[in-house]
Parts: structure tokens; sequence; C-alpha cells
């Protein structure tokens, strides 16, 4: 019986020694590739069902509009770095994970700095803003051919934790397609972005997660 | 991507192996799978020891672990040793055999490291389950993996026999090696 088992064992060692050698995949190039398909998708979605705000041109001068982007910037860049290193088995998180950080703190540092400089009864209004429904449907749309592009091409590696590394992906691809939204969005305070930006962005993250159980087993 | 503290690629013996077989030097990947082989086995064997579970299923996991080494080799950094990408993945392997054999909760899996003495010992109750990852494959893919393996047939002698050409050959291994993995990921969906 252990015979029949040693042969077997080998056979599959001298099979997958005369398997000819693939051509070199570099992790690095194709996920920069995934990401700018991915770019490309949500810019159509943009272009198509969403566009600039009209009074885009004054609205650039302000900090908060401005702040919208630094922070879908900060959370954008580690999260995808940190995605492109899930893609090695043996990864760890190392300072990446902190650098997570540095958005919710800048988010944090500006909510506190809205509160104190508008008057107690525009907290709630400023909060519910104008089209949080719009928020949280074009945010996950623009993100969807991101997320796809992202996942497909994480196949090609070997997460050690899928469910997780797909959660990754659905925040990497939400805040991508934020810096977009940002520019569509007409509610620019700190309250509305810290309460409806999250939300959509969980919403992706939950599609991720669902995604990367089922695509990125191995 | 390499981590700073390593500048160079990694000297160690199996980082030289894995680049001559990423090279094409069969010999090199062929002692380095058997190599590789035997580690994992002595890892599979503590694990499933520890969570008294029979030994049945650990050559299954030997094998997967083997073959996802091989479809998964470019995640592996050639700046960093082999020996934790090695680590990583069975281990990866190792749990999923026993969460497959229903354990609930699977103890921390040691490295290879480890298993430095556990000799690679014949085991007289196993194995009767080892042929399922084989069997994925269509009898002609069987047929390929087997003709090639046997006393190390070559590639040429295997497609004579078969009246195949050479390059047939080495597509249809390649294929239907790649077809393992993908009934594995079938397995587990």
């Amino acid at each position: 019986m252990a015979e029949v088992d040693r042969v077997r064992t080998s056979e599959l060692i001298a099979a997958l020694a005369a398997d000819p050698v693939p051509e070199k995949i570099r992790l690095g190039p194709r996920f920069a590739a995934a990401a700018a398909i991915g770019l490309v998708g949500a810019l159509a979605l943009y272009a198509l069902f969403v566009g600039p705000r009209p009074d885009i041109a004054e609205a650039v001068r302000t900090v908060r509009f401005n702040l919208k982007f630094l922070d879908a910037a900060a959370l954008a860049l580690p999260l995808m770095l940190l995605f492109v290193r899930l893609a090695r088995p043996d990864a760890r998180p190392g300072a990446l994970a902190l650098w997570l950080l540095a958005p919710f703190l800048l988010l944090a540092a500006a909510v506190a700095v809205e509160l104190a400089v508008i008057p107690r009864d525009q907290w709630l209004p400023r909060l519910v803003g104008q089209n949080w429904m719009y928020c949280a449907t074009m945010i996950p749309m623009m993100a969807a051919p991101i997320l796809a592009a992202l996942i497909a091409t994480m196949r090609l590696g070997a997460p050690q934790h899928p469910t997780l590394t797909g959660a990754i992906a659905g925040a990497a691809s939400a805040s991508l397609a934020a810096l977009l939204y940002a520019s569509h969005c007409p509610d620019d305070s700190p309250l509305f972005v810290a309460a409806w930006y999250p939300f959509a962005t969980l919403i992706c993250v939950g599609a991720g997660a669902l995604a990367g159980r089922r695509f990125l087993r191995w | 991507m390499s981590a700073p503290s390593a500048p160079g690629p990694a000297d160690d013996p199996w980082s030289k192996m894995m680049r001559a077989a990423m090279a094409g030097d069969e010999g090199a990947y062929r002692r380095l799978l058997m190599d590789i082989a035997r580690r994992v086995r002595g890892m599979a064997r503590a694990a499933f020891a520890r969570a008294r579970m029979g030994d049945a299923d650990i050559e299954d996991a030997v094998q997967e672990t083997l073959l996802a080494i091989h479809l998964k080799r470019h995640t592996w950094d050639p700046n960093q040793k082999l020996g934790p990408w090695v680590n990583a993945i069975a281990r990866h392997k190792i749990v999923d055999a026993m969460r497959r054999k229903g354990a609930r909760k699977v103890a921390p899996i040691e490295d290879f490291e480890e298993f430095l003495a556990a000799p690679e010992a014949e085991d007289p109750h196993a194995l009767s389950d080892a042929r399922k990852l084989m069997e994925q494959l269509t009898p002609r893919q069987r047929e390929i993996v087997q003709s090639i393996s046997l006393d190390g047939q070559s590639i040429a002698a295997t497609a004579a026999r078969l009246s195949m050409s050479e390059v047939a050959v080495r597509v249809a291994l390649h294929r239907a090696l790649k077809a393992l993995g993908a009934a594995w990921r079938r397995s587990i969906a």
C-alpha cells in the first residue's frame, strides 16, 4: 500500500518537473495593469452616469472639497500596496497596516474642526447632506469594475486569507471610486464624508469579501 | 517588493535550487520537490497526529502542497528565502486537508524546520485515499502524467509511445497539471 502511494507522489513530482517552464509572471505589473483597466471602466461609468458637479471651478478652491480627495487617496494608496503584497502566501502586512490609520486620523481631525467651527444646528443637515443615497450607490457602481479586475488578477496569487484579501480589494476599489465620486458629490462637509463614504466603502468591502471567498481559494 | 534587509537573491540551498528550476533545470527541480515532499510529510504527520486524526490523508496534503508550489511559484520573491514561502503554502494546504476531514479547530502548525530529523518512514497503513488528486484527470492526461514518471521516462519516450509529438505531450502535461489545480478549486468551492 505504502508503495503505491510513494510511487504516486513521485509520479506527481516527475510530472511537475517535466512541465515546461512558463513565461515569467510578474505580479507587480499585472496588478498595475488590473488597476488601470478597472479605472478605465470606472471612468466610463463616471462619464456616463456621474460627471463633475456644476460648480467645480469654485469648489476646488475650498479646503473641504480638496480634503475629500486627500482622504480618499490616503486610503487608496496603502490599501493597494497591501493588497498586492497579500498575493504572496508568506506575506506580512508590516508597517503598511499602520499607514492605514492615516486616513482615519485625518478624517477624525477634520470632523473635530468642523464641529468646532459650525453652529450646532448645522450639524445634522451637514451630516445628512443632499444625496447620501447617491453616494451609497455611485461609489459601489464605479468600484465594481475595479474590484472585478483586482479579484481576477489576484487569482494568480496565493493569498493566505482569501476572504480578507477580497475585503481589502473591496475597500481599495471603493477608495479609488471615491476619488472620482468626490468631484461629483455636492456635500463637502467632513461630517457627511465621515458618515457616508465609509458606508459606501463597507458595501464594497462586503462584496469583496464574498468575491474573495468564492474566487480566491487555491 | 523585496525587503530592504535582503538586497540580493537568497543563497540557501533551496532558494538556489528553485532559481535553477525556474531557469529550466529539471533535475534540480525534481530534487527540490523530493526534498520538500519529505519535509512537508513530516509537518503533516505531526499536525494530523496532534489533532488525533488518522494519517490516511497525509499524502493528499503533501501532493496538494507540491502542486500548489508548482502552480504558484511565481509568487515566490527570489530575494527572500524559499523556506518560509514553502512553510506558508504547506500550512495552508495541511489546514485545508484537516478541515476537509472535519477538524474544527486546527492548532498552529510548526514549520518544517522542526522536522529536520523526521525520518521519511514507510507508512504501512496510509494512503488508501491518496489517489484522489490524480483521479481528477481524464484517462489520457493521467496516462501522460504517469508515463512521464515511469522510471523517469522522458517526454520524448512518452511521445513515441503514445504516438504524439513532443510539443503535444508537453502541452497536454501542462494542461493536465492546470486541470489538477482547477479540479482542486472546484472541490472546495
